[in-house]
C-alpha cells in the first residue's frame, strides 16, 4: 500500500488491519471449502448461505472497528442487562411454550442471546475490573461481584440446558479475572476445588444426556452405535485421514454419512479426513496467529478496560477453537461448541465477528494514539 | 508487599497476558500433538475402520462340483435358477414390498410367515431368500417391477439338477439349506447365504468338502443407511472339485427301471477291479424335489408308503441271505475238509433233537452231491453237512468273502450285519451255541444277516477268486486285492454249480441268458419273514400270493457273467417279493441288469416289453402316484418336518429296525424252521 500511495486508497480502507482482515478471510472461505465438500461437492444447502452470513457478517466488524473504544466502555453494563433480560425471556418462553428453548424470534432473526453474551461478558468483566480501583484487587470486593456476573448468565444458560455455552461464558470471564490481577493462589484453588468437585457435579447437575456424553467420553467404545458414536466416528475420520489426508471430496466418513454432524460440531473432521494432518495444524497455526493477535492488541492497549477486553476477546476465540478441537478429537465430551469460521450456522460467526471488530476497534485506537 | 497502583497493574497484565497465551500456545501443541497421534500413528487402525464402515462384502455361492459317471455322464449337475431374496437394509416399505410380492409370486401363507421371520432374524445385508426355482415369466415380472420394489433383489444362480431323478435318489443323496445347527458350528456367513446348499444325505453329504467351492465376493461401497454407492470389485466363485465315480450312469437308469415296482435293490460290481457299477435302491425319491425343499404332500407320500422309498436298501436293508449263502457254503465245506462228491440222501425233512428240520421241497430230492446240492438247492444237504463240521468252521469263509464286513464306503449310515458262531452267541446272547443255530445259519437264516452290497461282494469274490473291494469313488488307490485262500479246483466246483442253477436244470433256469456266448452263474434265494407253524404245515404252506405284504418271503440273487470268464458280479435283495409276479422276479431281472452289460439293445427291448405291464418307469409312476394323492386327499396333511435330513434317517432307521424285526426271529429258528423254494 504504501508503494500506491496515500492518494491511491482512500484513507479509511487503507487504515483497516488488512491482515488480520485477510487471516480471518483465509479462515472463512477455508471453512467454506469444507462446507461445500461437506455438502458432496455442492454449494447448497451449507456453503452459499454461510458464505452470505460470513460477508454480512464481516461487514459488520469492519463496521463495529468504527466504534470508539470508549463507546463500547459506556455501553458495556446497559447492553449486558437487556441479554440477561433477553436470557430470563427465553427461559420464561420456554416454560410456557414447554421443553428447552435457546433463542428469541425477533422476525428479522432468531437472536440466541447466550451466543451475545460471551462477547459481553468479557466486556462487562473489564468494565468492572476498570471501574474497580487499582488496591481493591486483592480484596474480596474484587471477586463477588465478578462471581455474580458471571453466575447469572451461566447459570442461566445451564437451565437451557447448554453445558457448552455455559462453560464458555464462564471460561471467559474467568479469563478476564486472570488478566485483571486477582491473586493466582485463588486460581490454584479453584482449578483444584473443580477437579475434586467435577465428578460430583457430573452426577449431580447435569441432565441425563449430559451426563452420558462425559462418560460416553471417558470410554467411547462402550456405546459404538449411541453416544459413542459420534465420537468414534471423528476419530476414524481424523485417523484415517492421515497426513496428507485423502483429498478434496473423498472423504468417506463425510459423505456416506458414518460421520454425524460433519458440517456443524464435527467439521475439523470432516476438514481433516480430506485434508489430513496438514489441513489441521495449518487451521491451529491460523486460529493461533488471530489469537496472538487479539493478545498484541491487549498488550498494546492503552486502557486498562482495551488491555482486559482484548485479552479476554481473544481468549473467547482461543476457548471457541480448542474445545472444539478436544472435543471432536476425544479429548473433551461433546458440550456442543462449533468450531469458529468452519461449522455451519449463523450464531457462531456473529460472536467471533462481533469479537473481531471490538479488538479491531481497539487496535484501531491503539494505533490511532501512536501515530499522533 | 507492594502497593498496588495503575502502572503496577498494567505490567502484571502484561505479564499474566504473556502467561495466557503461553497456555494457549500450549494447548494448541497439545492438540497437534493429539492431531498427529490420530492421523500417523493410529492412522492405519482407523484406516482399517474407515475402509470396514464404507465397504461392505455380499457373498455368491460357488457353483457345485459335479458328481460324473465313470464315462463323464453328469450325474449331479447345475442348472440355471431364477430366484427372488430381499435385502433387508434396502426395504422401504416391507409390508407393500412383501404383498406386491406374495401376488406376483403366489406365495403361500407358510411362505409368508417364513420370511416374515427371517426378515426379523437378518441383520442389514444379508439377504433373505423369497423363493427360488422361478420360471422365466415370474421373474421377468419382479424384475420390470423393480424401481417399485425398493429392497427386492432378482438373482440368477444355480440350483442342483439330478438328470436322471430317483435313479439315482439314494446314491447322490440331495442338497438343501444349512440347519441352524451346521451355521453354529461352521460359522461360515455362506451357509445363510440365500441360494448356497450344502449336501444333507448320500454322496452329497459324504463328499460335501470337495463339491462346495469356494465361494464368489462382491465388494460394494455403502452409506451409512444402508444405500449402495457404487460395486468396487467382483471376485468369482471357484467352482467344487468334480466328482467321479465308478458307477455307469446309464446301467444306473436301466437297473432303476428294471427293478419296477420292487421294494429293494441291486448291486453290480465288476469283477476286474471291484468299481461299483450301479447301486440302486427301489422306490427311491426325486433327489430333484429333495433339493428345491418338498412339498408337504410329496413328504406325506414318501413317509406313508410301505416300500420305504427314503431307505438307502444297499447299505441299510439287513436281510437273511438264504440260499444265496449256499455257494460260499460250499468252498467253506471242502476247505473243511469235505469230499464234493460224498453225497446225502436228502428224504424231504431231518431230525435234530426234538425238532424237524425241513427241505423246502417236500418229497425231497434223493441223493446228491454238492454241485447238487447247490443247483437244486438242496436244505437237507448243507443241514447235515454243517451239522457235521460246526458252523465255526464255515463263519470265517462267509466273512472272507464279505458277509457281516464294512466297506470304506462314503455314506455316513451304513449297516454291516452279523455272521455268527459260538463266541458271537456268548458274547452277545450269553448262552451256548446249538446245532439248530448251525442248521439255520446253513441256510442263511437265523441269526445271519447282510446287507445287498454285502452279496454282490460275495458274488464278485467268488467269480474272481480274489478278495475285492466294492469302489464307488473312481480313481481311488486300491492295494490289489488278494486271492482267496479256496483252491482253484474249490473255486471251479462251486461256478459250475452256479452255472449249473441256470444253465443245468437248477432253481434258476429262468434266469437264462439269451445273449450268444454268455453264459450266466446265479444262486437264488428265499429269505422267510414269518414262522411256519407245524400246524400250517400239516394243513399246506400258505402261498405267498395269499399273504399280506409284510409277511411274504424276501426274494434273492447273487450272480455273475460270463460264467467261463467272470466280468460281472451282481446281487439283488427285493424285499417281500414273494415270486409272485415273474417279470418282477430275481431271475428275470437278473437276466436283463446281465443282458444289459453285454447287449444294451436286447437288454432295452426286454424292458420295453415288460414296463408297461407295471406302470411304466420310475418317473411315470411317481408322478401317477403323486396324482392319485392329491385326487384322494382331503384331509389336510401333517407338517412335514423342518430338516428333511433328520426325518429321512429317522424313517430309514425305523425301516431299517422293522426289516430286521421281520425277519424270522432266532429264537423262533431255534425250535425249527425251514426255507421255502418255490
Amino acid at each position: 500500500m504504501s508503494v500506491l500511495g496515500p492518494g491511491l486508497v482512500p484513507q479509511p480502507l487503507a487504515q483497516l488491519p488488512w491482515r488480520v482482515i485477510l487471516l480471518v478471510l483465509a479462515i472463512g472461505t477455508f471453512g467454506l471449502v469444507v462446507l461445500f465438500s461437506a455438502a458432496g461437492g455442492n454449494l447448497y444447502p451449507w456453503a452459499w448461505n454461510q458464505g452470505v452470513k460470513f460477508v454480512v457478517f464481516l461487514g459488520m466488524a469492519i463496521a463495529l472497528s468504527r466504534v470508539p473504544e470508549s463507546w463500547w466502555a459506556l455501553g458495556t453494563f446497559p447492553v449486558y442487562g437487556v441479554i440477561l433480560l433477553m436470557l430470563f425471556g427465553v427461559e420464561l418462553l420456554g416454560a410456557v411454550a414447554g421443553g428447552s428453548q435457546r433463542w428469541l424470534d425477533l422476525g428479522f432473526i432468531r437472536l440466541q442471546p447466550s451466543e451475545l453474551m460471551k462477547p459481553v461478558i468479557v466486556l462487562t468483566m473489564a468494565r468492572f475490573y476498570e471501574m474497580l480501583p487499582a488496591g481493591e484487587i486483592r480484596k474480596f470486593g474484587a471477586l463477588w461481584p465478578a462471581a455474580v456476573l458471571i453466575g447469572l448468565p451461566a447459570g442461566l444458560v445451564m437451565l437451557q440446558p447448554d453445558l457448552g455455552t455455559a462453560l464458555m461464558i464462564t471460561g471467559c470471564g474467568v479469563i478476564v479475572m486472570f488478566l485483571a490481577g486477582i491473586p493466582l493462589r485463588l486460581f490454584i484453588g479453584g482449578a483444584l476445588l473443580l477437579a475434586v468437585s467435577a465428578p460430583l457435579a457430573v452426577t449431580f447437575l447435569l441432565h441425563d444426556y449430559q451426563r452420558n456424553r462425559v462418560l460416553i467420553f471417558m470410554d467411547p467404545e462402550s456405546d459404538p452405535l449411541g453416544t459413542g458414536y459420534h465420537i468414534s466416528q471423528s476419530k476414524i475420520a481424523i485417523g484415517s485421514g492421515g497426513i496428507f489426508g485423502k483429498g478434496f471430496l473423498n472423504g468417506t466418513q463425510s459423505h456416506l454419512d458414518y460421520l454425524p454432524e460433519g458440517h456443524t460440531d464435527f467439521a475439523l473432521a470432516t476438514m481433516m479426513e480430506e485434508w489430513g494432518l496438514l489441513g489441521g495444524v495449518a487451521l491451529i497455526i491460523a486460529f493461533g496467529l488471530l489469537i496472538g493477535w487479539g493478545v498484541n492488541v491487549g498488550l498494546r492497549a492503552k486502557t486498562k478496560f482495551g488491555r482486559l477486553t482484548a485479552g479476554g476477546l481473544a481468549g473467547t476465540i482461543f476457548l471457541y477453537a480448542s474445545i472444539n478441537m478436544a472435543m471432536v478429537m476425544g479429548l473433551a465430551p461433546v458440550v456442543g461448541v462449533p468450531l469458529p469460521l468452519v461449522s455451519f450456522g449463523g450464531s457462531a460467526v456473529m460472536t467471533i465477528m462481533i469479537c473481531l471488530g471490538i479488538l479491531m476497534s481497539i487496535d484501531r485506537g491503539n494505533r490511532r494514539v501512536t501515530r499522533w | 508487599m507492594a502497593r498496588i497502583t495503575e502502572a503496577s497493574q498494567a505490567y502484571s497484565f502484561s505479564r499474566r497476558a504473556l502467561l495466557l497465551g503461553g497456555g494457549q500456545a500450549a494447548v494448541g501443541l497439545v492438540l497437534a500433538g493429539r492431531m498427529t497421534w490420530l492421523a500417523v500413528f493410529e492412522n492405519e487402525h482407523y484406516k482399517l475402520l474407515a475402509e470396514s464402515n464404507r465397504v461392505n462384502m455380499t457373498l455368491s455361492p460357488p457353483r457345485r462340483g459335479w458328481i460324473v459317471d465313470r464315462n463323464g455322464v453328469p450325474i449331479a449337475n447345475n442348472r440355471t435358477d431364477f430366484r427372488v431374496d430381499l435385502i433387508p437394509d434396502r426395504l422401504v416399505d416391507r409390508d407393500r414390498v412383501l404383498a406386491t410380492l406374495q401376488q406376483i409370486l403366489s406365495l403361500t401363507p407358510e411362505d409368508m410367515a417364513r420370511i416374515q421371520t427371517d426378515l426379523k432374524r437378518a441383520a442389514g445385508f444379508q439377504p433373505v431368500a423369497v423363493k427360488e426355482n422361478l420360471d422365466w415369466e415370474r421373474f421377468a415380472a419382479i424384475s420390470v417391477r423393480l424401481p417399485e420394489l425398493p429392497g427386492v433383489a432378482p438373482t440368477r444362480g444355480f440350483a442342483r439338477n439330478y438328470p436322471l431323478g430317483a435313479g439315482v435318489g439314494h446314491l447322490v443323496g440331495y442338497v438343501g439349506t444349512a440347519s441352524a445347527e451346521q451355521y453354529k458350528k461352521e460359522k461360515d456367513p455362506l451357509l445363510v447365504t440365500p441360494g448356497f446348499k450344502l449336501g444333507k444325505d448320500g454322496l452329497e453329504r459324504a463328499m460335501e468338502a470337495e463339491l462346495r467351492g469356494k465361494a464368489g465376493a462382491k465388494r460394494v461401497e455403502v452409506t451409512a443407511r444402508g444405500r449402495l454407492v457404487r460395486e468396487l470389485e467382483t471376485r468369482p466363485d471357484v467352482p467344487g472339485k468334480n466328482i467321479k465315480l465308478t458307477i455307469d450312469a446309464l446301467l444306473q437308469e436301466y437297473v432303476a427301471r428294471r427293478m419296477g415296482t420292487n421294494s429293494g435293490s441291486a448291486v453290480v460290481i465288476d469283477v476286474a477291479n471291484g468299481d461299483i457299477l450301479s447301486m440302486v435302491s427301489v422306490p427311491s425319491y426325486d433327489p430333484n424335489a429333495f433339493s428345491d425343499g418338498i412339498s408337504q404332500s410329496e413328504w406325506k407320500i414318501l413317509a406313508e408308503d410301505d416300500h420305504v422309498p427314503l431307505m438307502n436298501k444297499v447299505l441299510q436293508g439287513l436281510y437273511p441271505p438264504g440260499s444265496t449263502v449256499k455257494p460260499m457254503n460250499g468252498l467253506a465245506l471242502m476247505q473243511a475238509g469235505v469230499d464234493p462228491h460224498m453225497r446225502i440222501q436228502c428224504s424231504g425233512a431231518m431230525r435234530v433233537g426234538n425238532g424237524v428240520f425241513h427241505c423246502h421241497k417236500r418229497g425231497g430230492h434223493g441223493p446228491l452231491d454238492l454241485r447238487n446240492a447247490i443247483m437244486q438247492s438242496c436244505d437237507i444237504y448243507f443241514y447235515e453237512m454243517i451239522r457235521r463240521v460246526g458252523y465255526d468252521a464255515i463263519a470265517p469263509v462267509a466273512r472272507a468273502l464279505g458277509l457281516g464286513q464294512k466297506f470304506d464306503l462314503p455314506f455316513s449310515s451304513q449297516r454291516y450285519g452279523t455272521v455268527p458262531d459260538s463266541e458271537w452267541k456268548q458274547r452277545r446272547y450269553k448262552t451256548k451255541w446249538t446245532v439248530a443255530d448251525s442248521l439255520n445259519a446253513s441256510i442263511g437264516q437265523g441269526y445271519v444277516l447282510s446287507n445287498p452290497l454285502q452279496l454282490a461282494v460275495m458274488a464278485s469274490r467268488i467269480a474272481s477268486g480274489r478278495a475285492l473291494v466294492p469302489r464307488l469313488i473312481a480313481g481311488t488307490h486300491m492295494e490289489p486285492a488278494a486271492p482267496l485262500t479256496a483252491t482253484s479246483e474249490q473255486l471251479a466246483i462251486v461256478r459250475d454249480a452256479m452255472f449249473g442253477v441256470v444253465n443245468a436244470g437248477g432253481t434258476g433256469g429262468a434266469a437264462r441268458m439269451l445273449v450268444p456266448g454268455v453264459a450266466m452263474a446265479a444262486k437264488t434265494g428265499t429269505a422267510q419273514v414269518r414262522r411256519i407253524t407245524m400246524a400250517e404245515r400239516r394243513g399246506g404252506v400258505l402261498k405267498n400270493g395269499q399273504l399280506p405284504f409284510k409277511l411274504r418271503d424276501h426274494a434273492l440273487l447273487v450272480c455273475f457273467a460270463p460264467a467261463d470268464n467272470p466280468k460281472y458280479a451282481a446281487g439283488i435283495v427285493l424285499e417281500h417279493n414273494g415270486h409272485t409276479i415273474r417279470n418282477l422276479d430275481t431271475p428275470l431281472i437278473g437276466r436283463d441288469i446281465m443282458t444289459f452289460l453285454f447287449d444294451r439293445e436286447r437288454a432295452i427291448k426286454s424292458l420295453h416289453e415288460v414296463e408297461p405291464t407295471w406302470g411304466g418307469d420310475y418317473t411315470t409312476r411317481m408322478k401317477a402316484q403323486a396324482d392319485a394323492f392329491k385326487a384322494a386327499q382331503s384331509a389336510p396333511p401333517p407338517p412335514a418336518p423342518e430338516d428333511a435330513a433328520g426325518a429321512v434317517s429317522n424313517i430309514a432307521s425305523e425301516a431299517g429296525n422293522a426289516t430286521t424285526s421281520n425277519t424270522i426271529d432266532p429264537r423262533a429258528a431255534e425250535r425249527g424252521s425251514a426255507e421255502i423254494e418255490p
